[in-house]
Formats: structure tokens, C-alpha cells, sequence
């Protein structure tokens, strides 16, 4: 799922500063799995921003509203009796930063982002989550005993590991494990070891960011 | 066991303290509440296996979020007091009580609510 | 001959080879390079030039190359995959050689978060077994990555680190291989402190034919005091410096320090020169480039002999 969290209060603070009246809209997506911005931040943030403005005397009108997904037009639509004569200055987005985008292209009120985006990911416990693939569009794990080098190598090696991997960890901080130092373990346990004997070729960057915006047409599925 | 504690402190029934979440403590705050604990079980003797422990962590986040939104992080607090122990419950209402006297009102509170409150107090 | 660069012939000819380091400024002085320059003058067979070394903003590497090469010098041009993708790599390849630079080490890079930039974007298009196999094939079959036709040839000595204490152990002669595979003519090693680790590093790698396959030089960085020794122990990721060593620039006093470290660089260079398989050492005194004379004196390395 693709992993967010929430920008600091002060950050959210300054950009509302001059408004009434705001609709904070959550997501129950992937934000709400990873606990970011689905109904339950929604109130949270909702409350907080409340509270701070009311001590400062300028009171903040916060409405909280959840839809389905952000990142599909049939539910951004659904905003649209809400934002109609209520005097709202702006939408708060509490969904990863498709969800502004949807609601810029199809309102003209301003959007802001109450998350930031960081990475493709899953929970390794509660409340712990890792970034897992970096969406360069034409996936090579099974190479690596299924582990990726793109994401999880610090230094994206395809024949690592590098100089500084020690006792499992990688050179940019010990919080970071050495994908390759587990790549290696796991061709080991699988008895594969061999596969990472030839030279990786020089990977064709083009189907991922570095091709340009992305995008999927599929004819089948078309309405 | 008949002991007194503050008349100000007032008791919302949880079935384990690991229910209690972040929304509600703020929402006890944004409503005007000088100040919010919660009174859970003795560490290691949770009779849900570790409540008591999550509704640490979430009291922790609160006092995060208060000191973001420019209010004192001692107007929340977790407690551990075991279910028998009665004057220790007390205690804690006091001491709970008077940490908050001393911080005074909550700005949140109506202003009205407040100089009345402060009238009282002197 | 594959490139006929001075370090090439200095192996080809059968001696033991000698290349020292300098690391360029943080700033745009060309008197900086010529007094390190000056040290190293005569007395090692190539100089590498560091690419932005600790991720570090320093004088680009290429002009560096240029100017040593001006000087009368032999560079070794260090290129990391850090800051460059494969457009700009080949590119300054091209140009490097056609200003006269020969021999090209191909390194990873250590990363951005290190160095004084870290809020930069980084690039590590292709990584340093790839960079290697991008120098062979503009070499060996005069074209890009992208099967163009060169309009001239660089015909570049190809160098690649090697690190034999990073983990796993296991896999390190493995890489070595690898490297060999893509091209690599010669290895400079990483700093060596634990010989009996890296010995049995040789080892495997003589066994398994490699020393046939490339020359390979052992990296010595003198310890210039008792901090330096326990910096390199404790901060510098992949490096495995012995107690022993600590423990003897421990026992001197601290104005002998520095003659302690250059005895036990003189030590290390013997003991290199005896394990089968190791045909140079790579000099990396940081920032003490003045002692390298007296190092290489001592060691018995002077002077280089002349090649052609």
C-alpha cells in the first residue's frame, strides 16, 4: 500500500492560518491502513486543529468528512453537495497526494495535503512500517530471492553489496538493514547462490519515473 | 472504605483502558476539560493482556499533540492504580487535581466558565 | 596493451606497482593540487583523484586528472555512480580521454547522506559493476551503451574497488569475480588493518585463479595517531581495524604517534608484498600526502622504476 503520515500540526497550522471555515476530508484507502488519514486522523486532526485555533482566538470551523477513496473521481464527485454554498475556504486532504489532485482537477477551491506521501510499503508490526518497492515498472525480485536491491539497497546496487555493508547493516545507518547482506542469506537458504554469480545487467529505467508521467489504459475494463 | 476525592473529578467508565484512544482524550479537552487521566491497571496485571500498556502509548501521543497545539502536555496523564486500591485512587484524584489547579483554567473553556472558576479559586 | 597507461606498463613489466591518492580541494586553487602533487611526484606510478570522496563537494575529479596530467603526472581518475547517470558518465569518459586521463576506477560512491549536501537527490543509474562493464564496452567494441559507433576510441585502464571486510566475507571474493567479469584490469583494495583476513581473502581469490586474471593492490592507510586509528575502527563502515594496532599507538607517546603509524605502514606494505597474488599497493595517506616519500623510502619502493 502506499504509506503516509501526517504533516506536523505546526506545518498545517501555518497553511490554514488565514481561513474560517475548512473541510477536512480523510480516505479509507491505504492511508487508513497504515493510519494516516483515515476516519479516525480525520477526527483527531480535526479536533486538534480546534483546539489550537480556539486558544489563539481565532476560532476554526473544521468539518470532517471520509469518502471511500480519493483516488477514484465516482467518490471525489461526492464532495460535491458539501462544497456547494457552505463556505469553505479551502479542502484539508488527509489521503496520499492523489487525493488533492483529484479534488484540485475537479473543485476550484484550494486543496492542501495534510499527509506526506513517503513511500510504497507494509507493516513489518503495528505501527511499524518499511518501504518495500520504489515502482520502477518492470519488477526483477524473483533475481534476488525476492527481495528488491531498487528500493532496499541505499545505494540501488543490482550487484551489491557495496563496501559498507557490515554485520547486516547498511553504511547510511545502522537502522537500515543490507538487502543485499539478506539477498546473499536467502539465495544461501534456497541453494540458489549461484544466480548472483553473473554480472546484473544495466537496468532499462524507462518504465519507470525516469520514462515520464505513467499511465495504464486498459480497454477492457472501459465503461 | 469510605474515601473522599475531589468533587471536580468526574468518572468516565472504560472496560479496559486499552479502549480509551487518542480522539477521546482530546475531545474531553477540546470541549473545555481543565485537564483528562486515565486510570488504568497496575503494568503486568492488565486483565486483557497489555490495555494498559497501548493506553500509555496513546496518552504519550496526546501530550504530543497538546504540546504542538500550544497546551501544557500535564493536562493529560496515565495512571496505574490496581482496582482495590482505593486510596490510592483518591490520591491520584487529588494529585491529578491539584497539578491541573495549578495550571489553572483550560484557555478552551468559555470565558465566563473561567472568571467564574477563577472567583472560586481566590 | 590495453591502454598503455604508465600503471599498465609498471604491471605488464612485472614490477610491483605503487599508486597514491589525492583527494582535490574544497574550493577552486590550483596551488592546493600542486603542492600534493609535488608529494607524490616520482615516487608512485599513478595518482588517483578522488570523485567527491564522503559525498563531499570538492574540485571535479576530470579537471583535477587535467591538470596532474599537465603537470606531467599520471592520473587515475575515480568516478563514482553517485552524481551521474549513464548519459553523463560516458560522456565525461570521453572526455577524460580526450584530455589525456588513461586510467578510469569505477566506484559505487559513498552515499549523499554522508556528505555536506545531504538534502541532494542521488542518481546510481547503473552501479559500480556496471560502470566497469560501460568502460569495457566503449574499449573493447568502440561503442556506447546505446550501440553507437564511437568517433574515436578511449582506450582506458579499467580499475574497481574491493572491499574483503565488508559482510558478507563469504561473497567478497565472489564480487571480486564479478568485477573481474566486467572488465576490470586492476583491483585497489580497501584499507587493510586485519591481515590475516585479508590474507584469507588472497588466498581464495589466488585459488580460484583470479590474481591471473587482474592486478591487485593492496590499500594502506597510514594511522597518523591513536584518534585516527579508533575513528577508522568505529565510523568508517566495512573497516576492520585490529585492536593491536590501537593498542601500539596507544603505548607511544603522542609526539612518536605519527612515526609509530608510518613504521606500522612500512610493516604492512612487507607483509602485503609477501602474499601471492598482490602486485601493488594503493597509498591512500589522507591528508598526509608529505609523508608518502618517507613511506615508500622506507618500505624500499624507490625509486619507481621508468617504463615505456
Amino acid at each position: 500500500m502506499v504509506v503516509a503520515e501526517r504533516k506536523p500540526i505546526e506545518e498545517i497550522l501555518a497553511m490554514v492560518a488565514d481561513f474560517k471555515k475548512v473541510l477536512l476530508v480523510g480516505c479509507k484507502g491505504c492511508v487508513t491502513v497504515c493510519c494516516a488519514g483515515g476516519t479516525k486522523e480525520v477526527g483527531i486532526l480535526g479536533s486538534a486543529l480546534r483546539i489550537a485555533r480556539k486558544k489563539q482566538g481565532n476560532p476554526l470551523e473544521v468539518v470532517e468528512h471520509t469518502l471511500e477513496r480519493q483516488c477514484d473521481p465516482e467518490y471525489v464527485d461526492q464532495l460535491a453537495p458539501m462544497l456547494a454554498g457552505n463556505g469553505f475556504d479551502a479542502v484539508l486532504s488527509m489521503a496520499c497526494s492523489v487525493g488533492p489532485q483529484f479534488i484540485a482537477k475537479k473543485y476550484t477551491i484550494p486543496v492542501y495535503p495534510m499527509l506526506n506521501t513517503t513511500f510504497i510499503g507494509g507493516a513489518l508490526e503495528h505501527g511499524v512500517w518499511a518501504e518495500f518497492c520504489q515502482s520502477c515498472g518492470n519488477c526483477i525480485i524473483h533475481n534476488f530471492g525476492g527481495l528488491c536491491p531498487i528500493a532496499r539497497c541505499s545505494k540501488s546496487l543490482m550487484n551489491g553489496p557495496c563496501g559498507g555493508s557490515a554485520n547486516k547493516k547498511c553504511e547510511v545507518s545502522p537502522e537500515i538493514d543490507c538487502i543485499w547482506h539478506l539477498i546473499y542469506d536467502r539465495m544461501v537458504e534456497l541453494g540458489q547462490l549461484e544466480k548472483l554469480r553473473p554480472v546484473f545487467p544495466i537496468k532499462d529505467w524507462s518504465t519507470s519515473r525516469d520514462g515520464g508521467p505513467r499511465k495504464i489504459v486498459r480497454e477492457d475494463l472501459k465503461l | 472504605m469510605r474515601l473522599n476525592y475531589p468533587p471536580n473529578v468526574r468518572i468516565v467508565n472504560v472496560p479496559c483502558t486499552g479502549r480509551v484512544d487518542v480522539i477521546h482524550l482530546l475531545r474531553a479537552i477540546e470541549t473545555g476539560a481543565d485537564g483528562v487521566y486515565v486510570a488504568g491497571c497496575m503494568e503486568g496485571e492488565c486483565h486483557f493482556r497489555n490495555g494498559n500498556i497501548k493506553a500509555k502509548r496513546r496518552v504519550l501521543a496526546v501530550k504530543k499533540i497538546l504540546q504542538e497545539v500550544g497546551l501544557e502536555p500535564e493536562r493529560v496523564e496515565m495512571f496505574n492504580v490496581s482496582a482495590s486500591d482505593g486510596p490510592r485512587f483518591a490520591a491520584i484524584a487529588r494529585e491529578m487535581t491539584e497539578r491541573v489547579r495549578a495550571l489553572g483554567p483550560s484557555p478552551l473553556r468559555d470565558p465566563e466558565v473561567c472568571a467564574a472558576w477563577m472567583e472560586a479559586a481566590q | 596493451m590495453k591502454a598503455g597507461s604508465n600503471l599498465e606498463k609498471v604491471f605488464t613489466q612485472g614490477h610491483f606497482a605503487v599508486t597514491g591518492e589525492l583527494g582535490p580541494p574544497r574550493g577552486a586553487s590550483v596551488e592546493v593540487i600542486e603542492k600534493k602533487a609535488g608529494y607524490l611526484r616520482g615516487v608512485v606510478d599513478s595518482i588517483n583523484v578522488t570523485d567527491n570522496q564522503t559525498s563531499v563537494v570538492r574540485m571535479s575529479s576530470v579537471a583535477v586528472c587535467k591538470l596532474l596530467v599537465d603537470m606531467g603526472l599520471e592520473p587515475n581518475l575515480q568516478m563514482v555512480c553517485r552524481d551521474r547517470n549513464r548519459i553523463a558518465m560516458q560522456s565525461d569518459l570521453l572526455g577524460a580521454y580526450a584530455l589525456g586521463i588513461r586510467n578510469v576506477l569505477c566506484l559505487s560512491g559513498d552515499h549523499n547522506r554522508f556528505g555536506d549536501h545531504p538534502q541532494s537527490k542521488n542518481v546510481f543509474d547503473v552501479d559500480s559493476m556496471q560502470l566497469i562493464s560501460i568502460v569495457k564496452k566503449l574499449r573493447d567494441e568502440g561503442k556506447m551503451l546505446s550501440g553507437q559507433e564511437l568517433e574515436g576510441v578511449p582506450k582506458f585502464f579499467i580499475g574497481a574497488a574491493a572491499n574483503p571486510f565488508g559482510d558478507p566475507f563469504e561473497f567478497r571474493v565472489t564480487r571480486l569475480a564479478k568485477k573481474i567479469d566486467a572488465g576490470a584490469d586492476f583491483i585497489q583494495t580497501q584499507c587493510i588493518y586485519n591481515m590475516e583476513k585479508f590474507r584469507k581473502y588472497m588466498h581464495i581469490a589466488h585459488e580460484e585463479g583470479l590474481t591471473e586474471k587482474c592486478y591487485i593492490m593492496a590499500g594502506i592507510t597510514p594511522l597518523k595517531s591513536v584518534g585516527m586509528a579508533r575513528y577508522m575502527a568505529n565510523f568508517v563502515p566495512g573497516l576492520d581495524v585490529p585492536d593491536y594496532y590501537i593498542n601500539r599507538l596507544k603505548g607511544v607517546d603522542k609526539k612518536k604517534q605519527a612515526d609509530e603509524g608510518i613504521k606500522i605502514a612500512v610493516e604492512q606494505i612487507q607483509e602485503v608484498r609477501e602474499i601471492p597474488g598482490v602486485k601493488g599497493i594503493h597509498l591512500m595517506a589522507i591528508e598526509w600526502e608529505h609523508k608518502v616519500p618517507e613511506i615508500l623510502q622506507a618500505a624500499g619502493l624507490l625509486p619507481r622504476p621508468s617504463v615505456n
